[in-house]
């Protein structure tokens, strides 16, 4: 399946390539008839432009960003789904597009899923409410391409994007991935835990939480796959996770409360097993929790969300600008400075375009080392073991 | 004709949509017919949070039911000043009406693991209620069943008063005065008289219990297994989606009620003989 995807990407490359090689050697030959033809010249490119215009771009250097940046402000507007204000530091990034291009927002149902947001593209076909992008975890990204639910869109950094993290037909591009980390509010619990192993202590009775049950929230799910590969596991084995978390239930150190910035404001959720970027963000959020995140070394589990366009997207050239913010310099630092890792995170790195202290605020580097990623087929074997096992040894 | 709005709502409201629910649970993903859905009910996990849902469900009901009917009966029964009553009934119109969010939010505040009252109980008589020895937990059955008597007793007294008030003086009179114990009383005419709306009170509290939703989703999130919070994350969950699977869940839950109702009826038939 990955073998396929990589030579069909392959193929487009190199189809994109020749398609750029026809261009020049058309440009050449026109100069070369220039004589004959440089009365008809101007207008035919003009209407090729024309019809270029008409169409939202295909790759991303179809069209200059002054183009891009005229045709969405025509559209004046641009929908998103799914999107929370403290989530991966959304807020910030929210305000800089608006303001930036001085575009209208309509954000619908910032706490829906994934699921939800591909059903808002089915439900509202031919809406002008309809979501423009959509932010979706891998699963829901492949379904969705699949379904045909999206528009193909290669933007201008698409070669930059780790070929793990993009889909090679260019329905969707990896937007930002995290790692499972321990956000410790250490106003309750001073000793903090450093590895798996150390959460069974005694010391943190009721005290270690995840994101939700992982029977509905991504984020728990990513917590049993960490804790998995952390205790003998691997992302196609999530059963040691599992276990972990029932021996966790057993000695009285799990407590099965959805963890949300209320509970850990109060501290009723002292220890949470979530993505690093919210844990941090929850930093600056509740100073007086003082907030202390780890990375386990052992077991450090990451995934990603996709970027993708709604293939009748109501306001397509602004939702194809969003995707340039996105993955340009400034949309990718809003991500680091939230507390993800962007998609072109090696790439900024190599180039030294990250502040010091945007680098200084993060986990240090080493503990993303032997970060790993799963993917579908894992993900679905997981979801399916939990779905089976979770609710008799963990839940009750 | 009167009866027109009556049956248009319901059939809007009710049968249409139980209909829709029906007909789903008995599709797949591609909108062909299987029996796939229903057989995975009676297979785990899915078995369990039909366990879990009954259990809370009747227990709940039972104890609601029991001290719904004490605490109305002390609070109207003759020599009880009329103000007690005035105050019980508005205070339970109220309470009864108190779920969900907010309420899973006031116990979680009282009772949860930084709770006044656990802080209270901890620093001030040394009792640790979330500690090894009680090892009491609200995230739990027991807590779930915690927080839903707290709205399932105002419910039962609210709906038991009306008959609590059909309980006349003269009877007790005539029966003491025939030379009967309080027991003797209460065994052989109180209970009975009372029996039939007692049935259908607490069959009420279940259905209550049963389908109840928002309370234990923001109590738990979802930590103790229930159908109707099952059904939600086969909806809209980003790990379980399978719409039908939830609709077979929700079709489960017509046939855990329907078997209610079928016990009540000959109960109630039987147990209200005696006005015929």
């Amino acid at each position: 399946m990955e073998d396929y995807q990589e030579q069909e990407y392959e193929f487009l490359r190199r189809l994109d390539e020749e398609r750029l090689d026809r261009r020049k050697l058309l440009k050449r030959g026109l100069a070369a008839g220039a004589g004959l033809t440089i009365l008809s010249l101007p207008e035919a490119a003009l209407a090729a432009r024309a019809k270029a215009l008409a169409n939202p771009p295909l790759h991303g250097k179809d069209m200059t960003l002054a183009d891009l940046v005229k045709a969405a402000k025509k559209e004046g507007k641009l929908n998103v789904i799914a999107l929370p204000h403290d989530w991966a530091n959304y807020g910030e990034i929210i305000s800089t597009f608006k303001k930036k291009y001085g575009l209208a927002m309509d954000e619908a149902n910032p706490q829906g899923s994934s699921s939800e947001e591909n059903q808002a593209i089915r439900s509202l076909k031919g809406d002008s409410r309809a979501p423009d992008v959509v932010d979706d975890s891998p699963a829901f990204a492949i379904a969705g391409a699949n379904e045909g639910l999206f528009a193909k869109y290669f933007n201008t950094k698409f070669k930059t994007i780790p070929r793990s993290m993009k889909d090679g037909r260019g329905f969707w591009v990896g937007d930002y991935w995290g790692a499972i980390s321990f956000g410790v509010n250490t106003a309750v619990v001073q000793n903090v835990p450093k590895t798996w192993a150390d959460l069974m202590k005694p010391d943190y009775r009721n005290k270690v939480a995840l994101n939700g049950s992982p029977l509905t929230s991504g984020s728990a799910v990513a917590g049993v796959f960490a804790a998995a590969l952390a205790n003998g596991g691997s992302i196609s084995n999530v059963e040691p996770g599992i276990e972990f978390f029932a021996k966790l239930k057993q000695v009285g150190n799990f407590i099965p409360i959805q963890a949300n910035p209320q509970t850990i404001a109060s501290g009723q959720t002292p220890i949470v097993i979530d993505w690093d970027y919210l844990n941090l963000a929850y930093i600056k959020e509740f100073p007086s929790a003082k907030i202390k995140v780890v990375v386990p070394s052992s077991g450090a589990y990451g995934a990603y969300y996709c970027q993708a366009i709604n293939a009748d997207a109501p306001h397509p050239f602004a939702a194809r600008l969003w995707q340039e913010f996105l993955y340009s310099d400034q949309g990718q630092l809003l991500w680091l400075k939230g507390g993800s890792h962007p998609a072109l995170f090696n790439d900024l790195a190599k180039r030294k375009v990250i502040p010091k202290a945007l680098l200084a605020a993060l986990p240090s580097a080493s503990s993303y080392a032997n970060v790993k990623f799963a993917g579908p087929s894992q993900q679905t074997k997981a979801k399916a073991l939990i779905a089976s096992e979770w609710p008799t040894k963990v839940g009750s | 004709m009167g009866t027109a709005p009556f049956f248009l709502y319901a059939f809007l409201f009710l049968l249409l949509p139980a209909g829709q629910v029906t007909v789903g649970a008995f599709e797949n993903q591609k909108g062909d017919f299987t029996f796939h859905n229903i057989a995975q009910l009676f297979h785990q996990p899915n078995r369990h949070y039909f366990e879990n849902s009954i259990e809370i469900s009747l227990v709940t009901a039972i104890l609601g039911g029991i001290l719904g009917l004490v605490i109305a009966y002390a609070a109207i029964r003759e020599g009880t000043p009329r103000w007690v009553r005035s105050t019980l009934t508005t205070f339970s119109g109220v309470a009864a009406n108190f779920a969900g969010v907010p309420l899973a939010f006031a116990f979680v505040a009282t009772l949860g693991v930084l709770g006044v009252v656990t802080a209270f109980l901890k620093n001030q008589l040394g009792i640790d209620l979330y500690g090894p020895g009680i090892g009491f937990s609200l995230f739990t059955k027991t807590g779930v069943e915690i927080v839903y008597l707290y709205f399932q007793i105002p419910l039962m007294i609210l709906v038991i008063a009306p008959a609590i008030d059909g309980l006349k003086r003269e009877w007790r009179e005539a029966a003491s005065s025939l030379g009967a114990s309080a027991f003797q009383f209460w065994w052989h005419v109180g209970i009975r008289i009372l029996m039939p709306s007692l049935l259908g009170a607490i069959v009420l509290l279940f259905g209550n219990a049963f389908s109840a939703y928002a309370t234990a989703y923001a109590l738990t999130g979802g930590g103790v297994g229930l159908v109707p919070v099952v059904i939600g994350f086969y909806l809209n969950g980003n790990v379980l989606s399978d719409p039908h699977l939830g609709q077979a869940l929700a079709f489960g839950m017509f046939v855990v009620l329907a078997a209610m109702m079928l016990i009540y009826v000959p109960l109630q038939r039987i147990s209200s003989r005696w006005q015929r």
